[in-house]
């Protein structure tokens, strides 16, 4: 058990270190090591596991990684509370290598902001930052992950479920971004419309 | 100062909601922390950019530079709590309840709602970030080659990023050579 603890915590942090570009990239990694290297899990309760990832709320990689943490010590026969040590564990170790990168960026960042060495790069990057956000949103509109290819294993993609499946959706896609763009409404109260107009509509 | 329950609890909130991968934070983000002065419209794009160019999960990476620009380290450990929290809770309910979680046909009906809003939840702050910061031709020139290249052409956002800040710098230190050089 305790093997298996200290096996997931280097795992994720290795994860979390190699993942660039967002959720999708980091399934794979996850897929790869937990499902093909270790045969903790199957590749059906790893669909699973993906699936209610993006159902549920918050980042699509904590949600796996604590899913994931979870799973594995209950397939090896441990109690609730170890499992959800196991979740604690996955889910540290894949945040903690952003956390020490990410600090020693910020203090970088708010040393150098003033110069106008560091202002006359930015002025460079920060529309390239909305163009990002702009490609996110088509990506999710023709449901394909943010590399297309998977970096390191094949990823199903069709196990992500579409965004877009009817005419319905693309109504509240447009309603949304209205209220968004001109009314100026609260995304949050956006999101929970958007909930409750499916329950009602579906 | 900001206190740090405060931090928390806003950012406990921006976890909540954060539906369907990072970039569905910042439309959240950007209305939490505009609405309470703590980043300007100049430091999200600046914080978005470093966070995407550093290893880990967007939204995290975001929490962390967001935190430790309001309270320092413990800012930052309290915004990351913040974010994981509702996401972490939320798992270990299910895996502990709810095996059918996914089935359940109201749950399905919900997110069905859900995910085209968050499309346009993405899309619109795109729009109100690329109005307020390109103000000249070539910006507008580098936000639509972004976009055609990360959506079509699939190269990897990171690449631009560092492509961009490769470019920018020495660019900028030339120009900065030339002017001491002219006087």
């Amino acid at each position: 058990m305790t093997l298996i603890i200290v096996k997931l915590f280097a795992i994720f942090f290795v994860i979390g270190l190699f993942t660039f570009g967002g959720g999708y990239a980091m399934l794979s990694l996850i897929q790869t090591q937990v499902v093909v290297a270790n045969a903790w899990i199957d590749e059906s309760a790893f669909t699973d596991i993906v699936a209610i990832s993006q159902m549920t709320p918050g980042p699509i990689g904590i949600n796996c990684a604590t899913f994931v943490g979870y799973d594995v010590l209950a397939k090896a026969g441990a109690g609730h509370f170890v499992c959800v040590l196991g979740s604690f564990t996955a889910t540290l170790a894949v945040v903690l290598p952003s956390f020490l990168i990410m600090l020693m960026l910020v203090r970088f960042y708010t040393r150098h902001r003033q110069s106008p060495l560091f202002e006359g790069t930015m002025k460079w990057v920060r529309p390239s930052v909305a163009g990002l956000i702009g490609a996110a949103a088509i990506i999710l509109m023709f449901n394909t992950s943010w590399s297309g290819t998977p970096l390191f294993s094949d990823v199903d993609i069709s196990i992500v479920s579409e965004n877009f499946p009817d005419w319905k959706s693309w109504a509240l896609f447009t309603a949304a971004l209205c209220a968004s763009l001109w009314m100026k409404v609260n995304p949050i109260l956006i999101i929970v419309l958007g909930g409750i107009a499916g329950f009602l509509i579906y | 100062m900001v206190s740090l329950w405060k931090i928390f609890g806003v950012f406990f909130k921006i976890g909540a909601f954060t539906i369907g991968g990072g970039y569905a934070m910042i439309p959240i983000i950007q209305n939490e922390t505009a609405k309470r002065g703590w980043l300007s419209e100049e430091e999200l794009p600046d914080i978005i950019a470093i966070a995407q160019s550093a290893p880990g999960i967007l939204a995290v990476n975001v929490s962390i530079f967001a935190g430790y620009k309001m309270r320092g380290l413990k800012g930052s450990i309290v915004a990351t709590l913040g974010t994981i929290l509702p996401s972490f809770l939320t798992i270990l309910i299910i895996a502990l309840f709810f095996a059918n979680f996914k089935d359940n046909p109201l749950i399905i009906k919900i997110f069905k709602g859900i995910r085209p809003v968050v499309v346009a939840l993405i899309a619109a702050p795109m729009i109100n970030m690329a109005r307020k910061s390109n103000k000249t031709w070539w910006a507008w020139a580098i936000s639509a080659a972004t976009l055609i290249l990360v959506a079509f052409l699939e190269v990897s956002p990171i690449l631009i990023l560092l492509t961009l800040i490769v470019i920018a710098f020495t660019v900028t230190k030339l120009v900065e050579k030339r002017q001491e050089g002219g006087k």
